[in-house]
């Protein structure tokens, strides 16, 4: 493979009723050149949570998405007010998310913890005022 | 056993159905989408009363293989035709999610 296939979607803060397109049609897009669907189900998983965290959070955010030679590389940046304790929102059930939010079925607290779950590296890169760039690969 | 069989065999309505014939082979119940989303397995029937927009993303990603409302939970039309689109089965139910599990239990 020499240049690897990127794919770049500006996602939309505070839109719930299109929230998750971009995962889809990323999906859609591995489906079709052929990824086992195990990998497929991977990425799409983990970009959807970070979708719906820069929706959520945000006001929106860029999600790029490289297809390279050994993993798939799904990078997620915003301008959102950043992640103050990093730790803390990797854990289980911790949750900002406002009250309207969780009655939609979001701000379980399990966004980034199924992020780091279902891929093989992830690095979370946050400063408060500025924004946030969370980079994950799923190898293959 | 197949999505449509499943509908049929528990006598549940039918929002849509574009994947008749993906396998049922779990169960999964859960209202909140992360969980499901980091929890259900790829051929589960999600039984949930959530029932807003958001649903048909998840059952897509989560490659679940129908979205069961229980307790008379409804939805409306344009869930019904993203869900469509999207390939995913809608399905609905007057009873509660531990009895709709318990009967496709003894089907699967």
């Amino acid at each position: 493979m020499s240049e690897p296939l990127v794919f770049t979607f500006k996602v939309d803060g505070g839109d719930f009723t299109s929230a998750g397109q971009a995962s889809v049609q990323v999906k859609k897009n591995l489906n079709q050149i052929g990824f086992p669907p195990e990998v497929i189900r991977r990425v799409s998983i983990a970009m959807y949570e970070g979708e719906i965290n820069m929706v959520i959070h945000a006001d929106g955010g860029v999600a790029t998405i490289k297809v390279d030679e050994n993993c798939i590389e799904i990078v997620l940046a915003d301008k959102g007010p950043g992640i103050a304790d990093v730790e803390k929102a990797m854990q289980e059930g911790f949750s900002t998310a406002p009250d309207e939010v969780r009655g939609l079925g979001f701000g379980a607290g399990m966004g980034l913890p199924n992020m780091k779950r279902y891929t093989d590296e992830m690095t979370v890169d946050s400063t408060v005022g500025v924004g946030t760039t969370i980079t994950m690969k799923v190898n293959y | 056993m197949t999505a449509n069989s499943l509908a049929e065999k528990l006598k549940l309505e039918v929002v849509c159905c574009p994947c008749p014939e993906k396998e049922v082979s779990g169960v999964y119940i859960g209202d909140l989408l992360s969980w499901v989303m980091g929890r259900a397995k790829e051929g589960d029937a999600w039984l949930t009363i959530m029932s807003n927009i958001n649903i048909v993303a998840v059952a897509s990603l989560a490659d679940t293989a129908a979205v069961i409302l229980t307790e008379g939970v409804t939805v409306d039309e344009k869930i019904t035709e993203t869900a469509a689109a999207k390939g995913v089965n809608i399905f609905t139910s007057n009873k509660p999610s531990y009895e709709t599990a318990v009967e496709i239990s003894e089907l699967i």
